[in-house]
């Protein structure tokens, strides 16, 4: 267990030193900052007094020791724009960013997994059609789309739930959380269900062809051979095997909610991370993008990491098969 | 629809029992910080108004008035005295006096990171006295007859609230004396020390989410309608229309141009007035071997009858009217009449066949080939723009193709000179016609800061002459017929190509007004409720 574990946390480390690189050249061949943070009105001295302070007169290789060495101790730059530590400011809106996607996970895993259970279970029923088309729709159509369309009909049209915002908040342990009171309830509904449309349709699907698969397996018949109940069967031996991919989706999935619940954000002005990026990508705000990716490739990694462990644990052959590979 | 809408806006204005006295209002950008002196940019000036006020402020044409300071005069050319109002308090409660002005502008030079400092008004002070508690001396370095509307941008912070000593002495260049710890940009979340003598007092700051206004009730002015205002950032169009619409916001800056009949279908108001933007195209004029022109001999936009031709190639009206929709005026010049320094030239017409006449007169009947170069995220519909530019131009032969980018490419890019003609915009944040001039224009000159934004590199010493001697002109009447005239000597060389002026619409609930402003700004306490 430890070799396999030390060696999953080099190969973590390793795609992080990775993607620094490449993350930190990609940034920093985009245009000059200076254009676009300046009074157009200010003199030549000025900007090259700015220019200096933001160290933009260095050459990539420089400034790029000077990235990696302040990274090392955890120091990830000032934001250009807000003049203040770049994690400072990203922290200030992980909360609703966090909140968001675990908000949209549970209600993906908990309407996604029952009805993919029935639709595995009836496959040629009535329900489990509707259940599969609905799927298809939530899998194709745009999420900017789907956003738009939530707010037109839910608060444009009918005004039941605000278009966007966060709403109130209260501070829990010096975290600021919104669903504590019914106005954020009430503004996180909508964004949530955004941003879990696509990943229940995905569960949907895989719940239920894992749902078919194992109803065929001997076990299940032998269960039933048994004379257990039809409820006891689908509870305990079907649900507890379909578990171990839904697992896995749900840790991959959540990596790539957190870091990419932009679109949603943006439609329904969320204040979190992915809303700060896309900001920060229009004024070059290259620190705040920089310890954005930096910051989402650790969550991503950390994440996988735990998922793998986890596996682990559930099924010994993973790292056995590993161990000998 | 139209009353679906409308249930929607009283569904949930009913859910909100402080409607009445609580106003929201949806920006379209969030300010960087609330520290007035941190970043020298519109988005922060606007919100920032409302807390903080300069010596002088300007109204909704950009004409300067009487703020904190009630009356001024030029002593002699380089020095200026100014009366400040008597009675009024800052949001701690501490007297507004000559010591306040002093600290501000000591510390403009002190404020750390700043991406866009405020020293570029500054910066020209050689001194600042006080002569008593109300009437303060400032001295400039070099004549300065636009001293009075810079300081409507230099907002007034308290010496008090900030921790300054019992006596600041002015010094240039951040070698004040007595200004104690002073604090950086981000203590200003603590409306403690974001105290200002403005309408609102600074209640709360949510980074991303919102920012929170309560009533000045000592207010010195007229009192605003409302008693707590809600600003929120919405940067996307959709999303904010839709914000309007749900009745999340009552007042929206910016609706995108195609939204604006749906919004008044649905019972909205809709104000617009002309701003203080130009849409200009400026053309690559200093060299033989500019870029991206193709199928002529050197570079034909130094020859001003291919300029003018490409002015009488466009058509302002069309433009306008179907690209615009309306919310555009045609330009002539490059601030709308009548502000400060204008001629009331007349729009260049459109005649396509006099443009052919002219390109075959300089030598080129059968055209070149060029790139447009323009930001497509930055101006009201700029690529649509530059399309229609590029087919206008196409059809008198000079075959045009459009590079779009995004602004934040486009400027870096239009910095490097990488563009032979480029589509761009330019706000004069003085409202008066040597801020165009001065950066549009002149003669580039890095060291003395003239033509910084002037990537044509048009040049023109005869205007460079006039537009010095204009900003070192302090009566007033004289400067404005100097600038007119160096600007009358640009347009005639066809230096420069004036498109139009962009209009800025606001789209407001039912029951408020606004008085559009041609400097763009959403003032809170400026929305009214419609007696």
């Amino acid at each position: 267990m430890i070799v396999y574990l030390v060696r999953r946390v080099g190969q973590s480390l390793f795609a992080i030193v990775a993607m620094a690189i490449l993350v930190f050249v990609g940034v920093y061949a985009i245009g000059n900052p200076v254009d676009i943070l300046i009074n157009p009105e200010a003199s030549q001295a000025e900007i090259a007094a700015t220019t200096a302070r933001l160290g933009l007169d260095k050459p990539l290789w420089e400034q790029f020791l000077v990235f990696a060495g302040n990274a090392l101790q955890g120091d990830l730059g000032d934001s250009f724009v807000y003049g203040r530590p770049a994690v400072e400011i990203i922290l200030d809106r992980l909360p609703a960013t966090m909140e968001l996607a675990f908000f949209a996970l549970i209600l993906s895993v908990g309407i996604g997994v029952p009805l993919g259970v029935i639709a595995g279970l009836k496959p040629d029923g009535i329900a489990g059609k509707s259940i599969m088309a609905g799927s298809i729709l939530g899998f194709s159509l745009p999420n900017f789309w789907q956003g738009m369309i939530l707010i037109l009909v839910f608060a444009v049209l009918l005004g039941w739930l605000p278009a966007g915002g966060r709403g109130e908040t209260v501070d829990v342990l010096g975290i600021r959380v919104s669903f504590l009171t019914w106005d954020g309830l009430r503004h996180l509904i909508l964004p949530a269900i955004n941003l879990a449309l696509f990943k229940m349709s995905l569960i949907i699907r895989l719940a239920r062809a894992n749902t078919r698969e194992v109803m065929l397996l001997d076990y299940v018949k032998f269960a039933r051979a048994k004379g257990l109940s039809h409820r006891r069967v689908v509870m305990v031996h079907i649900l507890k095997n379909i578990m171990i991919p839904v697992v896995t989706i749900i840790g991959l999935e959540l990596g790539s909610m957190v870091a990419f619940a932009v679109v949603t954000e943006t439609v329904f002005a969320w204040p979190g991370m992915g809303k700060l990026l896309i900001d920060s990508i229009n004024l070059l705000d290259r620190p705040l993008i920089v310890a954005y990716l930096m910051m989402t490739v650790g969550i991503i990694v950390t994440i996988n990491l735990v998922v793998d462990v986890c596996y682990s644990l559930l099924d010994p052959r993973v790292r056995l098969s590993e161990a000998k590979g | 629809m139209k009353r679906l809408a409308l249930a929607g806006l009283l569904a949930a204005t009913a859910l909100n029992p402080a409607f009445a006295d609580t106003l929201t209002v949806g920006l379209k950008s969030e300010p960087t910080a609330m520290d007035p002196q941190f970043h020298n940019l519109a988005t922060n000036t606007q919100v920032l108004l409302n807390i903080f006020q300069g010596l002088t402020r300007q109204d909704a044409v950009q004409k300067i008035e009487p703020s904190l300071a009630t009356e001024w005069e030029a002593v002699d050319d380089t020095t200026w005295r100014f009366t400040l109002r008597d009675g009024v308090k800052f949001h701690n409660g501490s007297d507004f006096t000559a010591r306040d002005v002093i600290y501000t502008y000591c510390r403009v030079p002190l404020v750390q990171n700043s991406p866009s400092s405020y020293t570029i008004f500054t910066g020209g002070f050689a001194d600042v006295t006080a002569e008593d508690d109300h009437t303060v001396i400032i001295k400039t370095a070099a004549k300065n007859p636009l001293l009075p509307v810079e300081l409507s941008n230099l907002p007034i912070v308290s010496a008090d609230a900030l921790g300054a000593e019992e006596t600041v002495t002015y010094a240039p260049g951040g070698e004040c004396t007595g200004m104690g710890t002073v604090p950086q940009s981000g203590d200003f979340n603590d409306p403690k020390i974001a105290a200002g003598t403005g309408p609102y007092k600074l209640e709360e700051f949510t980074r991303g989410t919102q920012l929170t206004l309560a009533r000045n009730e000592d207010y010195w002015g007229d009192k605003p309608d409302w008693e707590s205002v809600v600003l929120r950032p919405i940067t996307s169009n959709g999303p904010r229309v839709a914000a309007l619409l749900a009745g999340d916001v009552m007042v929206i800056e910016s609706p995108p141009i195609q939204d604006v009949e749906r919004i008044e279908g649905a019972g909205f108001t809709i104000v617009d007035a002309l701003s203080n933007r130009i849409i200009y195209l400026a053309m690559r004029q200093d060299t033989d071997d500019a870029p991206s022109i193709e199928g002529a001999e050197g570079n034909p936009l130094r020859d001003a009858k291919v300029r003018e031709a490409i002015s009488l190639a466009v058509n302002r009206d069309a433009i306008a009217e179907r690209i615009m929709g309306g919310y555009a005026k045609p330009a002539g010049e490059l601030l709308p009449p009548p502000m400060f320094g204008t001629s009331g030239r007349a729009v260049d017409g459109y005649d396509p066949n006099k443009a052919k006449e002219l390109l075959a007169d300089a030598g080129y009947p059968d055209g070149f080939s060029i790139t447009l170069g323009t930001p497509n995220d930055r101006y009201i519909n700029d690529e649509q723009v530059a399309q229609a530019v590029a087919q206008m131009l196409t059809r008198i032969g000079i075959k045009t193709s459009v590079d779009a980018v995004t602004a934040s490419q486009f400027f870096s890019r239009r910095n490097n000179l990488e563009f032979p003609i480029y589509l761009a915009g330019w706000g004069a944040s003085s409202g008066e016609m040597s801020s165009p001039l001065k950066s549009l224009v002149a003669t580039y000159d890095k060291d003395a800061g003239m033509g910084v934004t002037n990537a044509g590199r048009y040049s023109n010493p005869d205007m460079d002459e006039t537009l010095k001697e204009a900003m070192a002109t302090i009566d007033d009447e004289k400067r404005a017929e100097l600038l007119a005239e160096a600007e009358t000597m640009v347009l005639d060389d066809y230096g420069i190509i004036p498109l139009h002026y962009e209009q800025t619409v606001w789209a407001l609930a039912p029951g408020l007004t606004y008085e559009p402003r041609v400097d763009q700004y959403t003032l809170a306490y400026e929305v009214k409720k419609a007696e």
